[in-house]
């Protein structure tokens, strides 16, 4: 090889380093705002996120009455089937101990966010290192690197083998009941769904043309993953965090159900009282009704979210 | 063929060895130990050291696992704390339920959900796009149980179309052959307890489908999508090709793929949504097993009910892969 060639390489690697790293990173994300703002669901998803977050964080203090005090217990007769629906001042009527379920409903948002954003985080932060490592040896750590790999993520074909309900089931029911339970064995379930996403994702952007160019300047490896191979893979993971939010709060609600749910009566919070309402189907329905739809809303909200993310994102779309 | 079905089959038995080191990590941990749960509370040292000593709770952790496995390997995973039964007693009297369950779940999901995504992708952005698109983020979005719940308030308490409890009335005195209660009817010629079971299955599987059924007709939508614009699919338009022909051999089948692949990776969902619906509807499954047995903290119920779901869950997709390679002749070059 000649020496004019061989500099020409160098310069044209030098280049693919020096500019794709920052300038496609950030109109990327541009774009895709630019194209979300467009995005129907994307708006409608987001007014629905920031209405719940909104309730979530004023919800106590704006609940006309307190969400736990059962002041009107005398006039409600589960056993006999005499329930009290919306009236004057209870808009939404009461439940069974006579506690007033439109507070109850306001306050309840707060830790259905709660046990929503704290699962996600959990999934996500163990997901990601996980998926992280796994995805770094794959990518840049030779032979080795790729035997590390593969046991990793040996270990997570292991945990996506079980239904993700009953994994969660099985730690719950080994922990005991609590919330805290609650979110860790919702978020354990979702640690395999960010590990191999963000594998995934870093294995494709391992073999582009600008690592390649990075590892010919002789940047260092650890370099390469933290601020080029990692803040590239991202976006699938973003979505993915998003659309888990949803199925995060459906699943808590489904292990309320399954009675392994916050113990705590007094806390008001819509799995458990959508749980608390099923008992009483026939005579009060609309117990149920409102923290399901409460539920169904929310879990909404960031599923067109996601889903907009996800086309907004999507290269193939890109124009 | 055969190679990929030998690989995939040795590849099983690292994941069944990690998910049984997990299974008896469990079990390892499990709150009480089975010493103080055949004495109970006042049990002395000396006691538990004999109990532990005669269970072999004395040996090194590796010899206690071997003795486990061993354990496993003749199916004795210790009996229900409820029933007094061997856990795989238990699980062989209820498994067929869910089965008919799942199986009658996933046909309502692929005989609604295939054709439902495939037409709303030929009229893109029409009604029925709109609609199939929404219904199904909504399918995704609402609780297994509460529709459930829903199904059985409106159709079986109020209407009384359908029954809203079991597997079959008490009063049809059905022989039981295979333990499927479907199959069993038409196998003795007791047709109306065929139809008595199928009368009890349609509420439950029709909730249990909701998840599949969404997946499903996304799936199928944005495949149709992908597949009709490409260049096959022109070629064979062009070289005249009746449209009939070019639309199920060309566009349906290649967008089937993903389909069949999702399909596999429903039956986990499935699984879980069956604990849901089946507690509903009190149907005697495993799912509802299992939803007694976490309020009877019911341990050896648990831990092997749920490993065999995951070993069953992993079969299937081995079985899905294995389909989609029957299909899909590029898969098999590989």
């Amino acid at each position: 090889m000649s020496v004019a060639t061989k500099t020409d390489k160098i310069q044209r690697l030098a280049e693919l380093a020096a500019t794709k790293e920052t300038s496609t990173g950030a109109s990327l994300w541009r774009e895709a705002f630019r194209r979300l703002k467009r995005s129907k669901m994307a708006i409608i998803g987001a007014v629905v996120i920031a209405l719940f977050v909104v309730l979530a964080i004023i919800g106590p203090y704006v609940a006309p009455f307190s969400p736990t005090a059962q002041t009107w217990r005398g006039e409600v007769f589960p056993n006999r089937g005499e329930f009290v629906g919306m009236r004057g001042e209870n808009w939404f009527g009461l439940d069974h101990l006579g506690r007033d379920m439109f507070s109850r409903m306001l306050v309840g948002a707060r830790q259905t966010l709660l046990v929503g954003v704290v699962a996600t985080m959990i999934g996500l932060i163990i997901g990601f290192v996980i998926g992280g490592l796994a995805g770094a040896f794959a990518t840049l750590g030779g032979d080795t690197g790729k035997r590390i790999d593969s046991v990793i993520m040996r270990f997570i074909d292991i945990m996506l083998a079980m239904p993700s309900l009953l994994l969660a089931v099985s730690i719950a029911a080994v922990m005991g009941q609590s919330l805290t339970t609650v979110m860790i064995a919702v978020g354990v379930v979702q640690i395999p769904v960010f590990a191999r996403l963000l594998r995934g994702s870093m294995l494709a952007q391992g073999s582009s043309e600008y690592v390649l160019a990075a590892r010919s300047l002789g940047v260092r490896k650890r370099r390469i993953v933290l601020s080029q191979i990692i803040p590239n893979s991202l976006s699938p993971v973003i979505v993915q965090a998003t659309l888990s939010l949803a199925t995060a709060i459906i699943e808590a609600a489904a292990l309320s159900y399954l009675g392994l749910g916050n113990p705590d009566p007094a806390i008001p919070e819509w799995g458990v009282m959508l749980t608390q309402a099923q008992r009483f189907f026939d005579n009060a329905p609309m117990m149920a009704v409102y923290p399901a739809v409460g539920i169904i809303i929310t879990a909404l909200g960031f599923t067109l979210l996601g889903e907009a993310m996800r086309e907004a994102l999507d290269p193939k779309l890109r124009g | 063929m055969l190679r990929l079905v030998v690989r995939r089959l040795l590849q099983l038995i690292p994941t069944l060895l990690g998910l049984s080191v997990l299974l008896f990590l469990w079990l390892d941990r499990l709150p009480g130990g089975p010493a103080s749960a055949i004495l109970g509370e006042k049990a002395t040292e000396a006691e538990v050291a004999r109990i532990n000593r005669a269970l072999g709770l004395d040996q090194p952790v590796y010899v206690q696992y071997w003795r486990f496995l061993k354990r496993i390997a003749e199916l004795d995973l210790g009996t229900s704390t409820q029933t007094g039964q061997p856990v795989w007693d238990e699980f062989v009297l209820r498994f067929p339920a869910t089965v008919e369950l799942s199986l009658l779940a996933i046909l309502i999901a692929v005989a609604v959900g295939v054709p439902l995504g495939y037409f709303a992708a030929r009229n893109r952005g029409g009604w029925l796009d709109v609609s199939a698109v929404s219904g199904s983020l909504v399918g995704i979005c609402i609780p297994v149980f509460f529709l459930a719940l829903l199904l059985k308030q409106v159709f079986a308490v109020q209407l009384g179309i359908f029954p809203s409890y079991g597997r079959q009335d008490t009063g049809i005195n059905a022989t039981d052959v295979t333990g499927f209660a479907v199959l069993d009817g038409i196998l003795t010629g007791e047709f109306d307890a065929s139809w008595d079971a199928i009368t009890h299955l349609i509420l439950p599987s029709v909730a249990l489908a909701s998840i599949p059924l969404a997946v499903i007709v996304r799936m199928t939508r944005a495949s149709v999508l992908e597949v009709q614009d490409e260049d096959y699919v022109r070629t064979a338009e062009a070289k005249g090709l009746k449209r009939s022909v070019v639309r199920t051999r060309h566009v349906l089948r290649n967008a089937m793929l993903p389909v069949v692949t999702a399909v596999g990776l429903l039956t986990g969902s499935l699984l879980s949504g069956a604990v849901l619906t089946e507690s509903v509807f009190s149907f005697g499954g495993i799912g509802s097993f299992i939803r007694t047995a976490i309020d009877g903290r019911d341990y050896p119920v648990l831990v092997g009910f749920i490993m065999f779901i995951a070993l069953i869950y992993v079969l299937i997709n081995l079985l899905v892969d294995l389909a989609y390679s029957l299909i899909d002749p590029r898969v098999r070059v590989h």
